[in-house]
């Protein structure tokens, strides 16, 4: 499934990520990442698509190893390659996660912009996350991060601010060099832009997009915003109802999407210069604990087939580059 | 001539920020100034980046805050001048915000329907049966019923349905002007699509003017009928929108038309560069 020439730094296989709650007697399965299996490999920028609740943010969660009860890996597995390094994610212990995170793996949060203490300086949360990571003499260290700031457009007097006195897209910038700080070869980021305004996330994607080739790493990126996967995504991934329906290069699934949430989702982007008028998707998401049979998008699907309503479509590729899990897409496509 | 529906003359509304670092006033608002016709209901768009002034703006509409200079009248009523309850009453009857975020609009521990006969006991004056009716009739205006909303609370519905309940609600009291700030900013791509179209709706079928603040410069081209681009606190280009947006004359217009991320992979090198 590697392209040749390039390696897989991260592969996900047959995942299942379900928040189980039980209280009362009453017991809650929500299927939130249900089967995904996928690769990113070295140097490249992974986009991650899809409505919100359809389960991006925890499969962002579980390959990060920030998963937390009620969330549970169920089944499947994540591996990492570093180097010469191969690891899999649930089998390492405490310890060992403990080394590889930041340094190795590196996550920006969700609402990354309230994460940083505000009782703290800057500086602190530098120290806390990368110190030991880095591991130079203090002096040294500082010197290393007004470094890092500097790539990113920040002065080192930030490091002596509190996370109240600068604005939102500094603090963004905070934290993306905490993330990067230590020169980790993945980067999980989940909605890092979402919150700024379109001037400053402008700026924030380029200097997420530099430092990620500068340093070689690799990083899945997950948003909803379609236009920003456009403009930053090597391959794109389009995730519904806790599944993965499609999954290409951007140009491919830009230019031919062979699913019909997918086609959806690009058709009813407003562009300036167009006032074509566009329709939004009737319906709402399904209930992830108690999702319809078939395939999750039927109800709301204008190409639902008798087939649709009674099994699960799989994965199938479409061209070397391009999978889809829809029959009637495939049906098309061939 | 008949009297504006909403004239806006160069209202400026100052705050006091900071002693921490250094404390000085600044203008949140500076020296702004439009009107609403009040026979051709229309889509009026405020853009800008954050902290460029559009909330405190959308507050002074909505008779929230009151302007430290400049007047507002709503059909001729000063705006400042609302001081009785009675007045306000009135006032709030015609005039409606949409709130951005429907999740933290909605109180979680209510029932969404609550929200919908408060609105219609205070601003329509009806009571029981009537309320519901009144509900029901608003809520198949945005695409919902009754029945499929009641006895519901907020985290049980998804955030574009929820986003159409606020609009419903905002529309009971039949207002003739509907505030919304940044009312799509926190809703998924494929529902921004059904929120804008059903403001459409509203200024085609209701005959209700809107004014829409957003800094999404893709949503605004679609549906608006005139647009005022604010930089800080400023109105620094305003006009028919399509004219504005194909040619910005402005340069900050032009830098905000320029940072919009085009949808399509193949023009990506050029943007981000």
């Amino acid at each position: 499934m590697t392209p040749t020439g390039t390696q897989a730094v991260l592969t996900v296989e047959g995942l299942r990520a379900h928040y189980q709650v039980s209280s009362f007697g009453i017991e809650r399965d929500v299927r939130a990442v249900d089967d995904v299996s996928l690769h990113v490999s070295t140097n490249e920028i992974y986009g991650l698509a899809g409505e919100s609740s359809c389960g991006k943010s925890t499969l962002v969660k579980a390959i990060a190893a920030a998963i937390r009860p009620p969330l549970r890996v169920l089944a499947g597995s994540i591996s990492y390659r570093f180097g010469d390094r191969r690891m899999s994610l649930y089998e390492l212990s405490a310890d060992a996660l403990a080394e590889i995170r930041w340094k190795h793996l590196s996550y920006i949060m969700q609402g990354s912009m309230s994460v940083l203490n505000p009782l703290r300086r800057v500086r602190s949360a530098f120290v806390d996350f990368a110190f030991r990571h880095i591991g130079k003499p203090m002096p040294e260290f500082l010197g290393i991060v007004e470094a890092h700031l500097k790539r990113l457009h920040l002065e080192p007097s930030v490091l002596d601010a509190y996370p109240h006195e600068l604005s939102g897209g500094m603090r963004q910038r905070i934290t993306i060099a905490l993330a990067t700080v230590c020169r980790p070869d993945f980067i999980a980021a989940d909605e890092p832009t979402t919150a700024l305004d379109v001037v400053v996330q402008k700026s924030v994607l380029s200097e997420l997009r530099q430092t990620q080739r500068e340093m070689g790493a690799s990083m899945l990126f997950v948003t909803h915003d379609m236009a920003v996967h456009a403009n930053l995504a090597d391959r794109l991934g389009i995730m519904y109802a806790g599944r993965l329906v499609e999954e290409g290069t951007t140009a491919e699934v830009f230019k031919a999407p062979a699913h019909p949430y997918t086609a959806h989702l690009i058709a009813s982007l407003p562009r300036i210069g167009d006032t074509e008028a566009r329709e939004g998707l009737a319906g709402a998401p399904p209930n992830l604990a108690n999702p319809p049979p078939g395939c999750r998008f039927h109800p709301r699907c204008p190409l639902a087939m008798d087939v649709c309503r009674r099994e699960v479509p799989e994965m199938a590729w479409v061209s070397d580059t391009h999978r889809v899990a829809c029959f009637a897409g495939k049906a098309e496509a061939a | 001539m008949s009297e504006p529906l909403l004239d806006v003359r160069g209202v400026v509304r100052t705050y006091t920020r900071g002693s921490l670092l250094a404390g000085k006033h600044f203008r949140a608002v500076d020296r702004v100034s439009f009107s609403l016709d009040v026979d051709r209901p229309e889509i009026f768009t405020i853009v800008g980046e954050s902290g460029s002034g559009k909330t405190t703006l959308a507050r002074m509409i909505l008779a929230m805050t009151t302007p430290s200079e400049g007047s507002i009248r709503f059909r001729g009523t000063d705006l400042a001048e609302i001081h009785r309850r009675r007045d306000r009453l009135t006032f709030m009857h015609q005039v409606q915000p949409i709130f951005q975020n429907p999740f933290e609009a909605f109180n979680p521990l209510k029932r969404v329907d609550r929200y919908l006969m408060m609105t219609a006991r205070r601003f329509a004056g009806v009571r029981g049966r009537e309320a519901e009716s009144a509900a029901d009739q608003a809520l198949h205006g945005v695409g919902l019923s009754l029945a499929e909303v009641k006895g519901r609370f907020p985290h049980e519905l998804s955030g574009g349905q929820l986003q159409r309940i606020a609009v419903a609600r905002a529309l009971i009291s039949r207002p003739a002007l509907i505030v919304a700030d940044e009312p799509v900013s926190m809703v998924d791509a494929s529902l921004r699509i059904s929120i804008v179209n059903l403001f459409k709706v509203l200024r085609d079928a209701h005959k209700v003017s809107i004014i829409y603040i957003t800094h999404d410069l893709g949503t605004a081209y679609y549906i608006s009928d005139r647009i005022l681009i604010m930089n800080k606190g400023r109105a620094v280009e305003s006009g028919d929108a399509r004219t504005v947006l194909d040619n910005p004359q402005h340069p900050y217009s032009i830098l905000l038309k320029s940072a919009v991320l085009s949808p399509d992979p193949a023009a990506r090198e050029a943007t981000l560069a």
